[in-house]
């Protein structure tokens, strides 16, 4: 029972994978699966650097494990297909160093699925679950309100 | 990196939640009921936490339920804060809860798994305590329903082998006004230098409290001195301030003496909130 | 201008806009073993035993390191064994390694070693490190291997002394008027680079030692472990591939020697070792504190006589990079003003906290905050405007640096004009308070820098161009990137100087130091400027090359060429000529002769003239050039709670050109954002036995989304003459000034004089309940 042989649904593929229980769904998703997207930050859940998307929603893979991902839709960084929010971020600056970018992105693009309408109090309550220390946050905001606005 | 295995068992019923513990434990497992399980990942990877068996009782419907029945509002324990945020049934907590760690992180922790935390701010179970809120627990004697004041004394006092499954509170606290506010040590994240909820109903105050002391509490003295009519802001709060429970916290967020400073201010700023009382 | 000062979209940005962008940490093979440390958790104890026996019973341990004396390191001192012995000096020194098939067991047999301390006492601040009875960090001092240019003083925490005498002291105080004298003091804090530090080192049966590690020197990794360990140097290749973020933190070199110990203990397999996130801010390097004390005499037009200056640098448990950062410190002691009488003693201190690195901005941000409080103190006291009273001191050409260079319209950009132009930005002549309500005030804080940077005399750049078949090139030099986009700015400086479209400069990314001219280390802003300069110089190299062979294809004199839309054609008759892809690789003649060949250009670049200090006086040529930059920061301040809210945050730099304009607005942004959360909240608090209290990004906060203000950020362009289209550096300049403006603001705003960091209410709460 410690380890277990479970099907992942990442990037709308289904992936079989053996874990152990106590495995993070980032540790999976990264050691199993060859997704290094997603970056370890602090595996404490402070920094959104391995922020994925789990069932429309983001999820700081390194507070979840892989059996609990069981079940629902992972979308990792490689599996977004040209979304616009990419773009943006490389139009606004909104990276320098690149290690935090697929979490911020990430979370971002769920905030646009889910609130399309978001105002400054939303995109500031979700994108402050990120750490950027490269940029000023500036660049993200315009970033993410770029997308906002074609909506 | 968790550096010690366990079994993972996701039970489907309270009942076998229940059995799979009292067997577990039977077994030397230190079974640990999880819902959000963002402790024992954190805590685990820093040696603070240990279990050889997880029962994860999130597929329980009990545990999931967010519905109205009759004049009560049932919220079960292994709701995120972020579902219990967008769904907003209950507006002081939706405040209190969406100021809990960040967005994404309360999109995995949960109701039940903040106010029976190790980490001591228990931010969401204030509203619960001012709302005189009744708890409904699993455990090896059967289901209980209790009144939070029962069972809820800094932490909430469960028995082996018992956890949390819904709070149930009365619509009439959930209508009344409300306050909540965290400060911070500066700025606008981190945990909390102090967090005060306050609630007003049949014209009195209510006031709970997290960050000043090792726990979170609701003061019948606090509320006592608060609620003393004909007297100051000034005097009132100087009230409450000398009745606190005890210890002061005095750490890395701030020094105890810098915490009642901060307390006080709040307090001022309940009063203007919901009692008219305006304090320069 | 073609490319240059284009906003110019970084070469690797869709890779890191999908995710494909590769860390070092991203690069896994089997088999790879994991190391895992064991860490100090005292500030100073003796080592009693190391009990490893139940560690060893965890399936899947090969090794584990513990208790034996391996070579001192060290950058200036060979002061610190790379695994402790005999004692711990600081929280979080590595004490064991363990090495296992997987990172699990590591830790799990990590966590089963029992290691037995004796509490020593510990030294928790440079002032009391300085005090004459104070424990001692290193018993041997006298004994250890250091650079000639490191002053330790055996039997006595100082492990160096920069000393600064200019002028003539008691001139300078006999002609003032007006004294200011204050202390300030700040603990070291961390750099918090989101990728945290990693290392992995294989070790080939033919010698060959393969090092990838997230690092901002691999070259000086590949050179320190040759020295260290007596391995051949080119049998050491150092690969460093793109890096998450550094600021200096990443320009030591430490886990790379353990993952090298490591490798070579289990027979040459691979190892790596992976910091988490504590370990990053406890074990590897941290941000310098300093305790300071400043003193100015000015006269009454406001013009400083005299300074005295006294820094206690906090370098921590060893000297390494902190003996450096002392001689900088030493080097820009007044900030941007001219001061001819001068007298200034910069200590490296010894204490048990963890030990220091390089911070974005060398030494700077950490005394302009001392400079510019005093600044504000002295303006008070002379009833001068504050900007003003910067003004009429700032640094011009003709004046000496406190090292005696004498500076040029080259040399130091403009910092008046800065200063204007700040003044404007902020609206300064509306007043420095504005009231909102009676207990709400907005308010507005001044300050200034300057800098060079302080490196190695001998520092080299160096850059290789080849050639693709179809006539686009390859750029490799040892520039790492580590966010700045240097690398992007390099293909602009090619494309610019070649004329050519930027998108046909394809640019290697991974450094290989077998392979990648070196450059020094991508440290101190100077990546644009000696990468730039070797491109130039490789540019001009390929200009050579292409025209000797077109001009024999041509049947044309040489001069007669120009090159252009990667083509080689004649001045006057455009439509004759060569495309590259007819040329990179030789012409080939219709009957299949061909001459030229590969076309290879190289370039290189050493800074000139510069020398080390002298020991008495400190006179010397530090660095090339001195960037100079005027801020503001503007608060909202609540007067009941000593609460406030970032409103505005302004820089003007005198960058010297503009390469890039987004990339360059985006560098003094995020580096401003970095120097508000230094100034306002980052720190570390220890307790009396040199723990660190916070070593969680929990309890360590950086600036999150939304606490940001809003950000203007201005440009002067003084060319710096020799730099590569007039470029200075510009790196770290958005910081360095954002502690004394925002300390100023809050002075200000709650009528009380604040001399530490960080920012926090409660520290304006406990001045003002001091001041009652």
């Amino acid at each position: 029972m410690q380890s277990h042989t479970i099907t992942l649904n990442i990037n709308e593929e289904s992936h079989i994978v053996t874990v152990r229980a106590a495995d993070t769904l980032l540790y999976t998703l990264r050691g199993k699966l060859g997704l290094t997207g997603a970056k370890p930050g602090c595996l404490n859940g402070d920094c959104g650097a391995c922020t994925v998307n789990v069932d429309g929603w983001p999820m700081k893979s390194c507070l979840m494990l892989a059996v609990e991902a069981v079940g629902k839709k992972v979308t990792t960084i490689e599996g977004l297909k040209k979304a616009p929010i990419q773009q943006a971020f490389i139009e606004n600056f909104a990276f320098q160093c690149g290690y935090c970018t697929p979490g911020f992105i990430m979370n971002c693009h769920s905030l646009i699925e889910q609130h399309p309408d978001a105002d400054d109090r939303t995109i500031k309550e979700w994108l402050e679950s990120n750490i950027c220390r490269c940029t000023s946050y500036i660049e993200i905001e315009q970033a993410v309100k770029s997308v906002l606005k074609k909506k | 990196m968790l550096p010690f295995d366990f079994d993972y068992y996701k039970p489907e019923t309270l009942q076998e939640a229940v059995e799979l513990y009292q067997y577990l434990d039977q077994q030397g497992k230190q079974p640990m009921v999880f819902s959000g399980g963002t402790e024992l990942i954190t805590l685990g990877r820093i040696d603070l936490a240990y279990t050889e068996a997880v029962i994860d009782i999130k597929w329980i419907a009990e545990c999931k339920v967010m519905q109205v029945s009759g004049d009560h509002l049932l919220l079960g324990s292994t709701l995120t804060l972020t579902q219990i945020e967008e769904a907003n049934l209950f507006p002081l907590l939706t405040k209190t809860a969406s100021e809990v760690a960040d967005h994404s992180a309360r999109g995995k922790i949960t109701l039940g798994g903040n106010i029976c935390a190790r980490i001591f701010y228990r931010e969401a179970v204030l509203p619960f305590l001012l709302a005189d809120s009744q708890v409904v627990i699993a455990g090896p004697d059967g289901g209980k329903v209790a009144a939070i004041h029962d069972v809820f004394h800094e932490e909430l006092k469960l028995k082996r082998g018992e956890f949390l499954v819904q709070t149930a509170t009365e619509s009439r606290f959930i209508r009344a006004p409300f306050f909540s506010v965290k400060r911070r040590q500066q700025w606008e994240t981190g945990y909390p230098l102090i967090t005060v909820a306050a609630l007003k109903i049949d014209q009195e105050l209510r006031v709970a409290i997290s960050g000043l002391c090792p726990f979170p509490f609701r003061s019948k003295e606090i509320e006592a001195a608060i609620n003393k009519s004909g007297q100051s802001a000034t005097v009132r709060v100087d009230g409450a301030l000398a009745v606190l429970p005890k210890p002061i916290l005095n750490d890395v967020e701030g020094s105890a003496e810098y915490r009642l400073f901060v307390l006080r201010n709040l307090l001022i700023d309940v009063l203007a909130a919901l009692d008219g009382a305006r304090f320069r | 201008m073609e490319v240059i000062g284009k906003s110019v979209i970084r070469k690797e940005a869709v890779d890191k806009v999908t995710g494909r962008a590769k860390y070092t940490h991203d690069y896994q093979k089997i088999p790879l073993l994991s190391g895992k440390m064991v860490i100090s958790p005292y500030g100073h104890a003796k080592i009693v035993n190391i009990d490893t026996s139940e560690a060893w019973k965890v399936p899947g341990v090969r090794a584990i390191l513990a208790g034996k004396q391996y070579p001192l390191t060290g950058e200036a001192i060979r002061d610190r064994p790379p695994i402790a012995v005999d004692k711990v000096r600081y929280h979080g020194e590595p004490v064991a390694l363990v090495v296992a098939d997987t990172p699990a067991q590591a830790k799990t047999a990590a966590d089963l070693i029992k290691v037995q301390y004796e509490l020593l006492p510990v030294v928790n601040s440079p002032t009391q490190a300085f005090q004459k009875d104070a424990p001692l960090v290193h018993e041997r001092l006298g004994e250890y291997k250091k650079e000639a240019d490191s002053h330790p003083v055996p039997d006595t925490n100082i492990a160096t002394l920069i000393k600064i005498r200019k002028g003539n002291i008691e001139k300078g105080w006999a002609e003032s008027d007006t004294v200011v004298e204050a202390s300030f003091s700040f603990a070291p804090s961390d750099h918090v680079a989101l990728e945290t530090r990693c290392a992995t080192a294989e070790i080939l049966p033919d010698g060959n030692i393969i090092i990838m590690t997230s690092s901002q020197a691999p070259f000086m990794v590949k050179r320190l472990i040759a020295d260290y360990f007596g391995e051949d140097m080119g049998k050491i290749i150092v690969r460093t591939p793109l890096v998450g973020g550094a600021y200096g933190g990443k320009a030591p070199v430490q886990l790379e020697v353990l993952a090298y110990l490591a490798s070579k203990e289990v027979g040459g397999k691979p190892v790596k070792i992976l910091n988490t996130r504590e370990e990053d801010i406890l074990t590897s390097p941290c941000h310098i504190g300093l305790d300071a004390t400043v003193k100015f005499g000015a006269n009454r037009s406001g013009k400083i006589t005299v300074a005295e200056i006294l820094y206690l640098w906090d370098g921590g448990a060893y000297s390494d990079k902190a003996i450096d950062l002392t001689r900088s410190g030493a080097t820009d002691c007044t900030g941007p003003y001219n001061i001819e009488n001068l007298w200034c003693n910069s200590y490296c201190m010894y204490t048990n906290h963890p030990y220091a690195a390089p911070f974005r901005g060398f030494s700077h941000s950490e005394l302009s905050f001392a400079i510019e409080r005093t600044m504000d103190l002295l303006a008070q006291k002379l009833n001068i405007d504050p900007l003003e009273l910067r003004y009429i001191n700032a640094i011009m050409p003709g004046n000496t640096t406190p090292t005696r260079v004498r500076l040029n319209k080259s040399n130091v950009g403009n910092l008046q004009k800065c200063i204007e132009k700040v003044r404007g930005l902020i609206k300064w002549d509306e007043g420095p308070v504005t009231v909102l309500n009676d207990r709400f005030i907005r308010v507005k804080g001044v300050s200034c820098s300057w800098k060079t940077s302080t490196i190695d005399t001998d520092a080299p750049s160096g850059v290789i161009l080849t050639f693709n078949r179809d006539g686009s090139i390859n750029l490799m030099s040892g520039v790492v990137e580590i966010g700045t986009g240097t690398k992007t700015i390099l293909a602009q400086i090619l494309a610019e100087r070649l004329k050519m479209d930027v998108n046909k400069i394809h640019v290697r990314m991974e450094v290989d130091t077998q392979t990648t001219p070196e450059h020094w280390k991508t440290v101190a802003s100077r990546g644009t400027f000696m990468g730039g300069r070797a491109v130039l110089k490789a540019a001009e190299d390929v200009i050579h090359q292409l025209k000797e062979l077109a001009a024999c294809v041509l049947r044309s004199p040489k001069e007669d060429l120009e090159i252009a839309n990667s083509r080689v054609f004649l001045r006057d008759d455009p439509a004759i000529g060569l495309h590259f892809k007819e040329i990179g690789y030789g012409y080939k003649y219709p009957n299949g002769n061909t001459v030229g060949g590969q076309i290879i250009g190289r370039g290189s670049y050493i800074l000139r003239h510069l020398t080390p200090l002298d020991p008495e006086t400190g006179a010397g040529k530090p660095g090339p050039e001195w960037t100079v930059a005027a801020y503001g920061v503007e608060i909202e301040f609540d007067k009941r709670d000593f609460t406030y809210r970032l409103v505005k945050a302004a820089t003007v730099v005198d960058i010297g050109r503009v390469m890039n304009e987004k990339a360059a607005i985006g560098q003094v942004m995020g580096a401003m954002s970095m120097g508000l959360a230094f100034a306002g909240r980052e720190t570390f608090y220890f307790d009396e036995l040199g723990r660190v209290l916070n070593p969680q990004l929990r309890t360590y906060r950086p600036l999150r989304y939304g606490e940001n203000p809003e950000y203007l950020v201005g440009f002067v362009e003084t060319p710096q003459i020799d730099g590569p289209y007039g470029a200075r550096g510009v790196g770290e300049h958005g910081l360095m000034g954002m502690p004394g403006a925002l300390g100023n603001a809050l002075s200000t705003a709650a009528g009380v004089s604040l001399h530490n960091l960080p920012l926090i209410p409660e520290l304006i709460w406990k001045a003002k309940e001091a001041n009652k």
